[in-house]
């Protein structure tokens, strides 16, 4: 499924103009996780991250995995620290009023494994 | 002689907005020249475990990431407080940080085995109230 197809089945909201440019990729798979150490291990390339981190890090963890773009749960809003270096790396950022539990089950559901 | 490309970055400790961008670029420098996926990523998740244990830990440092057709070379060396059991520093799940810290989503005791992890050869040496030297080799 590409992006864009997630964006809107899982009403998710584009964060200050992140990577339009992005919405045709396809992600390989979504990776839950709040500690950055576990996502550089642990996640693939492809994946859409959800995690509750909103500082300026996520996005060089995002790019060394290239990821195709990060989630902030629980409707937070990233930093604006965390905006700049994301346009700079092309990293698209969404925000959910779901919860990560919430979120991934229904992204599980959508066959993103 | 094998032709070998050399590089060094400076790394300021307690730089939280600039932490990442060292081994960012070393990804990018890998990734310009075509190294193979996987190799790339091995090397980037030990030049950011290792970038960020400076940031977090130390006063400053420097990366010196080195390169001929065989083999990729980080060495990182900290002006720091040091590591005063690294066995128990490399134990996966022991960690130091501050609470701060791992509310940040650091600090999960996980940098120094992943780097391990993912190196070919690694090395690991400190003096308490100095700072600490790691050695990373990973074959290309």
């Amino acid at each position: 499924m590409t992006l864009r197809g997630i964006v809107q089945k899982l009403d998710l909201i584009p964060l200050g103009g992140t990577g339009e440019q992005n919405l045709d990729k396809k992600v390989t798979g979504c990776y839950a996780s709040d500690l950055l150490s576990d996502v550089m291990a642990n996640s693939k390339e492809g994946n859409i991250w959800i995690t509750l981190q909103i500082h300026a890090n996520v996005i060089a963890v995002a790019t060394l995995n290239d990821l195709t773009g990060i989630i902030f749960v629980n409707g937070r809003k990233p930093e604006q620290e965390t905006l700049e270096k994301a346009r700079d790396k092309n990293i698209p950022l969404f925000m959910s009023k779901l919860q990560t539990y919430e979120l991934a089950g229904k992204m599980y559901q959508l066959g993103i494994i | 002689m094998e032709s070998t490309y050399v590089q060094e970055f400076k790394v300021i400790g307690g730089d939280f907005l600039r932490a990442g961008q060292v081994s960012t670029r070393i990804k990018s420098i890998l990734k310009d020249i075509g190294i193979n996926h996987s190799i790339v990523r091995r090397i980037s998740i030990c030049a950011y475990e290792a970038e960020m244990n400076v940031v977090m830990y130390a006063q400053r440092g420097k990366i010196l990431f080195s390169m001929n057709p065989r083999k990729t070379h980080i060495t990182v060396e900290d002006e720091g407080p040091g590591i005063e059991d690294i066995e128990l520093a490399m134990r996966e799940g022991y960690s130091t940080a501050t609470s701060e810290m791992q509310e940040m989503g650091f600090g999960a005791g996980m940098g120094l085995p992943n780097i391990k992890k993912n190196a070919d050869t690694f090395h690991i040496s400190s003096v308490v109230g100095k700072g600490t030297k790691l050695q990373i080799g990973v074959m290309i």
